[in-house]
């Protein structure tokens, strides 16, 4: 401190001293609006397509809308007999436990903030929110635990909680606020129901696409599902494949870090997805079709290209229905959402964005609330990119692909 | 330069904290073993709001000298604050991460007059 005698001002103590469970998320989000209002972001369509909230909170309302009447009655009575015991029908993985790393990130074990507002689902008030404190335009809201239902031992399982989420999306939180959309959950491993989904609720306007959630052992390529593709095409909504991890997955059962087998887990079962859809020329029977693929990072993007393409060229015929590279189809057909963006290594960033035509195939998410989510800040403070590219990446490669309209909506 | 008036120094119990909001600044001062640290509210990773985080000591993982662990266990002496937003933990009285030299709190001046404590934000690179 200067050896002058300096002006002394009251400090003002802060009305938050400690951030948990309770804390409001306009208050665990402030520096993320002021840096927003900082950067400018009032005039800057920003997206966000891929955020969550935690909707088996909500598990109560959302088994009133089971269609099975006795599956329904099962939920209903456990909900009401069994106090305390975990959502009825749902298989979570039990990572789920370890996102706050022992508690040192409270808003991943839970948020008990107060909610006043008694007009609109408790639900839509933390998304409002999360979108005004980020500087969001549109937040596409996606489930968590419902994430790990593609490796339910009941198919029918999925089937009728998928839909059931559906129908209370749509009806509770969608209908409150046009700003918030939502990607309906497909129930993939029974692939008639999943055409019959997206034939229902393909027509709303707030499900601006299809998730299928990629924790799963399926082979997206098989026959069955040519149907469903076709369907989605004919509806020109995007299908994504929402990453998870699956702990207890054979190939991750001797990883016994969490950082580790989460690093892993949410870029193999993408990776596997992606090698199925490319080298079965899904592309190409479906060219209208636009695939995104969800959260599982950027790096690994460039990593599978090159492997790809190198074992292309040796073994072209097992892949005859390609008329391009690998890596040219997921540079031109395919799109990628930003989080988990891998910072800590520029170049390699650098590359990775070239290497995806990120100026046209990237779109921004935070993943919010998650452990490791991101701000718009992540991509507007690239020293990389131009202005325009930021600008697409945040919110106009999303309004061109959803149709969207590209005017701001947000006020900060 | 301003100086801004914490308050004082038995107002910070030991071992928490006291975040004070100096005009744009916002200042987190902590106490440990009676001695006061002063670092910028505003996480080394994305700005997040870290002086507002959970305080917990260092988590260490001793092995023996037949290269085995069996627990972990919290260090004696360093105590980290932990980023609310993604998790990054600083030392509280060196203001670096334990797993990275190079990440760093951003200091505040801080001096005790009379048992009142005052404290003055560093001025950003580009401010």
């Amino acid at each position: 401190m200067n050896d002058a005698t300096p002006l002394s001002r009251p400090g003002e103590p802060m009305p938050v001293q400690t951030i948990g469970i309770h804390t409001d998320t306009r208050d665990i989000l402030d520096h993320a609006r002021k840096d927003a209002k900082k950067r400018g972001f009032e005039d800057w369509l920003i997206c966000d397509i891929d955020a969550h909230h935690i909707e088996s909170i909500s598990w109560h309302e959302i088994i009133q809308y089971i269609e099975d009447p006795v599956v329904k009655d099962n939920a209903i009575r456990y909900y009401k007999q069994r106090m305390g015991a975990p959502p009825y029908g749902l298989n979570g993985d039990f990572g789920l436990r370890y996102q706050s790393v022992g508690g040192r990130i409270p808003m991943s074990d839970d948020r008990r903030e107060t909610v006043s507002e008694t007009d609109v689902h408790r639900d839509v008030v933390l998304t409002q929110r999360a979108m005004n404190s980020l500087g969001i335009d549109y937040m596409v809201v996606f489930p968590t635990p419902m994430l790990f239902l593609g490796m339910h031992p009941q198919p029918e399982m999925e089937v009728w909680l998928g839909r059931a989420y559906n129908r209370f999306m749509i009806e509770r939180i969608l209908a409150a606020d046009d700003r918030i959309k939502t990607l309906a959950y497909i129930p993939f491993n029974t692939p008639e129901e999943a055409v019959r989904t997206v034939r229902e609720v393909g027509h709303h306007d707030s499900v601006i696409g299809f998730c299928v959630t990629s924790t799963r052992y399926k082979p997206v390529h098989h026959n069955d599902y040519m149907e469903l593709y076709s369907v989605m095409q004919e509806f020109d909504k995007p299908i994504a494949f929402h990453s998870g991890y699956h702990w207890q997955d054979p190939s991750l059962m001797t990883v016994n870090r969490f950082l580790g087998m989460h690093a892993l887990g949410f870029v193999w079962c993408n990776m596997v997805h992606m090698t199925n859809w490319i080298l079965n020329g899904i592309p190409e029977r479906f060219p209208r079709l636009k695939s995104i693929w969800v959260e599982s990072g950027l790096a690994w993007v460039p990593f599978l290209m090159q492997r790809l393409d190198d074992q292309y060229l040796m073994r072209q015929s097992e892949a005859p229905q390609l008329k391009k590279l690998p890596s040219e189809y997921m540079r031109e057909n395919c799109w990628y959402t930003t989080q988990p963006m891998e910072t800590t290594h520029p170049d390699a960033l650098k590359v990775t964005l070239d290497m995806i035509n990120a100026e046209t195939q990237l779109l921004f998410a935070s993943d919010w609330p998650h452990f490791d989510f991101d701000l718009p800040s992540t991509i507007y403070d690239l020293p990389f990119l131009s202005e325009q590219a930021k600008r697409n990446i945040l919110g106009l490669n999303a309004a061109r692909i959803f149709n969207l309209d590209p005017t701001p909506r947000k006020k900060l | 330069m301003t100086e801004y008036h914490v308050g004082n120094i038995d107002d910070i119990e030991e071992g928490g904290r006291k975040l004070i909001q100096c005009g744009e600044d916002e200042i987190g001062i902590f106490k440990l073993d009676g001695e006061l640290y002063a670092w910028h509210n505003e996480c080394a990773h994305r700005g997040g709001p870290v002086c507002q985080g959970v305080i917990m000591k260092r988590v260490l993982e001793p092995f023996g000298t037949d290269g085995k662990v069996r627990t972990l266990q919290y260090h004696e002496h360093d105590t980290h604050v932990v980023c609310p937003w993604h998790g990054y933990e600083y030392d509280i009285r060196t203001g670096v991460h334990p797993g990275h030299s190079g990440i760093k709190l951003r200091k505040a001046d801080l001096v005790v007059r009379n048992g009142e404590v005052y404290v003055e934000p560093e001025r950003s690179t580009a401010e």
